[in-house]
């Protein structure tokens, strides 16, 4: 076999913590990487896997320090070098691809000036032979127009145009490997889907050899031919991804499988219960001990080295071969599900928000452009207990919508129904509390939605003191009872929201939301900043909610397999205007509306034998065209100027299943 | 961007306009007006009132302001009560000195208060940093009347280097004052370093941290061409407008090392007016000064924003 | 259990405060800085008993001595002593300046947190207000206030309050804008929260770093101004001594004897340096960049 690429021996990384002690970030890790292959890197938040790749560039972060091994690249120690090597190196027979590009590009540079840059500094040709083949670098990405990419900025582009500059600028270096830092993260489904096929397709015609870190299985099932999983800090199995994803050997591995949601399973995901520990902390046995099923006395007193685990993968586990017996998927709860045939409990009729408000001095020297409404035309019935799933891209009017719901954000026209029929004032000023207590609204982040200078029982006695009048005594006793029903206990009363992890702080915010006894409450994105295994934990958590109130949710997501879990129904929602509505199983079934056929063909799922197919372009649109179809001009199957100027009727499969399009139903696919 | 730079510029203008009604108002405000303090305050009767008859104190304080106002606009800030001198060619001169007592602090000041942020900055908690970070918040905190003294007390009568005081009139050419304002330039340097040497150097930290720096890191960007291509065009930016906030500074710090010094500018000026209660005087100073620092910090920010290409391209790319 | 939960309450609003508190006196800054201040107070309320000498009193065969037994810092060239006068200046400058910060920061504050708030066009107007009162140079307001007005506390307070809380007002509308557009604040908007509620429960305790921090360098800028108009010859009146009149009148006789000038230069600087400095250390321990605020 030929000499690795990337050859890391037993390295170990670290800090030094408060106390003195060395805490380690990254544990013995073995990994190499040959021309040609690609090795996939998962792990949850913490699990050093960034550090990992960093690391084998030579590079550490502020604070870390190698504690043993060594990194070779090219047979040569990397910590060893001086700095002039490792500058040719990176960039250069290394290229990294970022995370996040838009903050990874200089701003106050062109693209065109950086990715000169990156050639002169590896790449031999003439100066007057630059501009000739970043044009070429920019063409092989697949970016429009390269030449008008040469002189923008990097805050002029998109994200997925930030990514594949990102790219074109690794690629200038004519890297033999190629790291990848969640390249993805953060873009929409189908950006990503055409980023990850570009990148299968270099990687294939280059020879290089890839690492590509990811938290998400179902992008490592796309590109990557082995897998290594990361947890605190260990690599705790390795092997094909076919092996690694199908059938894994660990029971941390299955357990992550078991906590994603997929398209094909209509169960709740399984969430992993417990964190894993903090760097130091694992104690002397198995880092996965306290949190593993089948944990004995063997995995408490000693830590496992990797060992073989068949069919080629080695799992740091003494118990790998009975790990076969636990689940990976498929076993969750059933969620609940309602038919919409009960009272409604929320209606939108024919809602329009614009969000353009000029001020005095815009209004002053004129310019103030006739505006297109950001959400238009929603027309949407909520039966009570049932929950709606909002589905759609960055920029799609979801959360603009529930912040309309909840009285943050005045609609330009239409009416916000709750019960029957009873019309909600527009302003939250304005409602009484008892409209207010009927709606309750969870966010995004935690972090953000969680004063961080209130402990937890002061945050839930918000709600209470409100609507309940409570104080003293009863407040933390009906306090201290909701903590519970999250599954937190009494002693998390005294914590700030900074002493608490991130799954535990969306409990405490779902806990204030549910404190008020709601009849709806509105979920916006509350899953996207978790780590999986959390956000199987948050699922099953507001499905029990569902169980003991009845609770109806509007719940918003990009995510359509998440939304899938839990929906009865969905709506599909495209520049501020409905797609399609329905029941779940319709909507997700092949007769469906051209955009909602091309989100659910690049959902990633983590299986290798799912490929994604690409239909419309990524193309990020700021503002909806003002006649016609939304979608009209990312759609592949527009049917000429009927679709530029006739805004598509609905139609009807039945079963409460409209489509809005111009395509005849027959057309559309059917069952 | 253009939309931009109008309306900043039209926010400045109304900033002005604010200030000079604050300014009318305020010493309309004060018991007395330039009659009584002129004539002294028993004055009563027929001289009081031949007397405001002649400053036309008498007409409705809209029409005074009008008045006042358009004539500063022509740079006419009218007669001193004594109806001797005009107020402009009074004032002219001492402005002039004081411009270039502040000019002689900034053309020195604001290069080396950079590079010492950017080499703090690069050097963080290493000894270059600890050392002049300290030095800095003396400088920053220390009054000028007591560096000025100390200074003065060091150089000028422990060593006899430099004239203590100025003894130049103040219509005497520029050259004159060289050694004189040696002192005084270095008091107010001192501050005005140390400011923007602050200022400078957490900007240079949060870009060298920034994902950007880290990126040309792992690109193979020497180390020196990350500092000067990718860091500083993005840490400096923010800088323009504290060297503009300094500016502010050094106008209100001139008065007092003006006085230590005897230095005949406007400082020392505006303490001889408050003095003798020449209110006209004083409102002419305020609004030069309020005026300067607006237009200092509307050319900063318009700087900044054709600059800063995040704000250059910001129509472009709304269209 | 829920008995724990009530009582542990206390101990843990006190717990952030001595976490700040901790954290402050363990930077170098912080230590010297809080000492120099808590030095200045401690000196300024028991000096009283402290002082021998009147500091109004003086005496021809004295003047200009040189430190000696009696009198520590020697005497001035009226013959007074100088160490009393150097106390009792303190008192008064701590005595007014003590006074008139919190004044500032409360109105200050109070204004920002209001404009943060309402925003708008309320608050373009009022802000340009605000930036052209500090276009004008502070010191001259105060000049002229002072000279028409006199130089007792009761026109030195309101005064240096006033102009003092200018400033402020953009420093806490700016945290209050920070504060405002994060989710916990339309979280409570949502639930229907009053505003004098959200203001007091959401916002106040998010915005109370950025002013304790700001206080202490108002407060430092105020002692600054204070002995800047009595160095000019319009602070206080002249048998009360303050350190700016102190240095002053030293200055001319600074060749024959520069005690006379370095007591009130040590006096002023070492105050000043110690709540700047603290106020450094409070800041990195609160986690805001005071760097950035630079001037105004």
């Amino acid at each position: 076999m030929a000499r690795p690429i990337i050859d890391i021996r037993d390295l170990s990384i670290g800090f030094t913590g408060r106390t003195g002690k060395t805490l380690p970030v990254l544990r013995n890790v073995d990994l190499t990487v040959r021309r040609g292959e690609s090795i996939g890197i998962v792990g949850e938040s913490g699990s050093g896997k960034s550090t990992l790749a960093l690391a084998s560039m030579g590079f550490l972060k502020q604070g870390l320090r190698v504690i043993g091994g060594s990194v070779c690249f090219n047979g040569e120690d990397m910590f060893a070098r001086k700095r002039s090597e490792l500058e040719a190196i990176r960039g250069g027979q290394l290229g990294l691809i970022p995370q996040n590009s838009g903050q990874s590009l200089t701003p106050t540079m062109r693209i065109g000036a950086q990715m000169a840059e990156a050639l002169e500094l590896h790449c031999t040709l003439g100066k007057d032979a630059y501009h000739a083949r970043i044009i070429d670098l920019l063409g092989q990405v697949r970016l429009p127009d390269p030449e008008a990419i040469f002189i923008r900025y990097p805050h002029e582009l998109s994200g997925g145009q930030q990514q594949r500059v990102a790219i074109a600028m690794a690629l200038a270096g004519e890297p033999d490997a190629l790291l990848l830092d969640e390249p993805t993260t953060g873009l929409d489904v189908t950006t990503q889907a055409h980023i990850l096929e570009l990148l299968r397709d270099l990687a294939r015609d280059r020879n290089m050899a890839m690492i590509y870190v990811s938290h998400d299985l179902g992008v490592i099932a796309r590109v990557c031919e082995r897998v290594m999983v990361m947890y605190a800090g260990e690599a705790v199995l390795q092997g094909p991804t076919a092996e690694v994803l199908k059938d894994p050997a660990h029971p941390y591995a299955r357990g992550l499988l078991a906590s994603i949601p997929r398209l094909c399973d209509t169960h709740l995901p399984v969430a992993l219960d417990g964190r894993p520990p903090p760097p130091g902390g694992g104690g002397a046995g198995c880092a996965f001990a306290a949190r593993c099923a089948l944990v004995v006395d063997q995995c408490q007193a000693e830590r496992p080295a990797l060992m073989g685990a068949g069919n080629g993968s080695q799992a740091r586990c003494f118990r790998h071969a009975d790990a076969h017996t636990l689940a990976a998927g498929g076993t969750g709860a059933d969620p609940l599900h309602h038919r919409s045939d009960g009272q409604p409990a929320l209606s939108l009729d024919d809602v329009s928000i614009s969000y353009a408000s000029h001020g005095f001095l815009d209004r002053l020297f004129g310019g103030a452009a006739k505006d297109i409404p950001t959400v238009d035309d929603i027309s949407i019935t909520v039966a009570s207990g049932e929950t709606l799933g909002l589905v759609g891209e960055s920029g799609s009017g979801k959360s603009t919508i529930l912040k309309a719901v909840a009285g943050l954000l005045p609609p330009a026209g239409g009416q916000i129904a709750v019960g029957e029929g009873n019309a909600l004032p527009t302003m939250v000023e304005q409602r009484r509390p008892q409209q207010l207590r009927r709606i309750q609204m969870i966010f995004q982040n935690p972090d953000d939605s969680l004063n961080p200078r209130h402990t937890v029982a002061e945050i839930l006695a918000q709600p209470l003191r409100l609507y309940d009048g409570l104080s003293g005594q009863a407040l933390t006793e009906r306090s201290v009872e909701i903590l519970e029903t999250v599954r937190l206990g009494a002693h998390y009363m005294d914590r700030l929201p900074g002493q608490l992890s991130g799954g535990e702080k969306q409990r405490v915010a779902i806990a204030r939301a549910f404190a008020a006894e709601p009849e709806i409450v509105l979920c916006d994105e509350i899953t996207s900043a978790l780590d999986v295994s959390v956000q199987a934990a948050m699922l099953e958590l507001l499905n029990d909610f569902k169980k003991m109130k009845d609770t109806t949710y509007v719940f918003v997501s990009h995510d359509l397999a998440v939304v899938r879990a839990l929906s009865d129904r969905v709506a599909v929602l495209y520049q501020g205007r409905l797609c399609e509505i329905g029941p779940t199983e319709k909507v997700y079934g092949n007769q469906s509306h051209p955009y909602t056929s091309v989100l659910l063909n690049a959902v990633l799922e983590p299986d290798p034998d799912v490929a994604p197919t690409l239909m419309a372009e990524d193309v990020v649109e700021l503002s909806p065209p003002s006649t016609g179809c939304p979608f009209q001009r990312r759609c592949t199957r527009k049917q000429g100027v009927t679709c530029e100027n006739e805004t598509p009727p609905w139609r009807e499969t039945g079963g409460g299943h409209a489509i809005r399009c111009h395509i005849p139903l027959e057309d559309l696919g059917g069952d | 961007m253009l939309r931009m730079l109008v309306r900043r510029l039209f926010l400045g203008f109304a900033t002005v306009w604010i200030v000079s009604v604050i300014i009318f108002a305020g010493v309309e405000a004060l018991p007395g007006d330039a009659c009584t303090a002129f004539l002294e305050r028993d004055a009563q009767g027929k001289l009081l009132e031949n007397c405001r008859n002649d400053l036309g104190l008498n007409k409705p304080a809209v029409t005074r302001y009008l008045d006042w106002a358009s004539g500063a606009v022509r740079g006419d800030f009218g007669v001193s009560p004594d109806g001797q001198k005009s107020i402009a060619s009074l004032v002219g001169d001492r402005v002039k000195n004081s411009f270039l007592l502040a000019a002689g602090a900034l053309a020195v000041g604001v290069p080396l208060a950079i590079f010492l942020g950017v080499i703090t900055g690069l050097w963080r908690d290493k000894w270059v940093d600890i050392l002049f970070s300290t030095g800095a918040i003396f400088a920053m905190t220390i009054p000028e009347f007591v560096s000025a003294t100390v200074l003065i007390l060091i150089f000028a009568i422990w060593l006899d280097w430099v004239p203590a005081i100025v003894l130049t009139p103040a219509d005497a050419p520029a050259l004159d004052f060289f050694p004189e304002f040696i002192l005084a330039s270095v008091v107010l340097t001192m501050v005005m370093i140390a400011h923007i040497m602050r200022m400078v150097r957490s900007s240079v930290i949060e870009v060298m941290a920034s994902d950007y720096v880290q990126m040309a890191m792992l690109k193979g960007v020497p180390y020196w061409r990350i500092v000067f291509r990718h860091a500083l065009p993005n840490a400096l930016l923010p800088a323009i407008n504290v060297v503009a906030l300094t500016v502010a500074w050094l106008l209100g710090g001139v008065v007092v090392v003006e006085v230590v010094f005897n230095y005949p500018g406007l400082g020392r000026t505006m303490i001889d007016a408050i003095s003798d209660r020449d209110l006209p005087v004083v409102q002419a100073l305020a609004m030069i000064v309020a005026a300067t620092y607006v237009g200092v910090n509307l050319i900063a920010d318009m700087l900044t924003i054709l600059l800063n290409p995040r704000l250059r391209t910001l129509s472009q790319r709304r269209k | 259990m829920t008995d724990t939960a009530l009582q542990s309450k206390g101990p843990r609003r006190l717990g952030r405060f001595s976490v700040v508190l901790r954290d402050v006196i363990s930077r170098p800054s912080g230590a010297i800085g809080l000492t120099l201040v808590l030095g200045h107070i401690i000196l300024a309320l028991i000096s009283p008993w402290l002082v021998t000498y009147d500091f109004k009193s003086m005496d021809s065969s004295l003047i200009l001595e040189a430190p000696s037994a009696e009198h520590w810092l020697g005497s001035d060239h009226l013959g007074r002593d100088i160490l009393s006068r150097v106390l009792q200046g303190g008192r008064i400058a701590l005595l007014v300046t003590g006074i008139a910060t919190p004044i500032a920061l409360l109105w200050g504050g109070m204004t920002g947190i209001l404009l943060g708030l309402v925003g708008g066009r309320v608050d373009e107007v009022v802000m340009r207000v605000v930036d052209a009162f500090l276009s004008i140079p502070g010191v001259l307001p105060l000049l002229v206030l002072v000279t028409i007005f006199g130089t007792g506390n009761e026109v030195m307070v309101p005064t240096l309050a006033f102009f003092y809380g200018i400033p402020v007002i953009r420093v806490i509308r700016a945290a209050t804008h920070d504060v405002v557009a994060r989710d916990f604040v339309l979280a409570a908007r949502a639930r229907g929260h009053s505003r004098l509620s959200i203001v007091w429960r959401e916002l106040l305790p998010n915005v109370r770093d950025a002013m304790l921090v700001e206080g202490a360098m108002r407060w430092s800028w105020m002692l600054l101004a204070f002995s800047s108009l009595s160095f000019l010859g319009f602070g206080v009146a002249p048998p009360t001594p303050d350190w700016g009149v102190m240095i002053a009148d030293a200055r001319a006789y600074m060749p024959l004897a520069p005690w006379g000038v370095l007591a009130p230069v040590i006096a002023l600087s070492s105050l000043i340096i110690g709540i700047n400095l603290t106020a450094d250390a409070l800041a990195k321990a609160m986690g805001i960049d005071r760097a950035r605020k630079a001037v105004v």
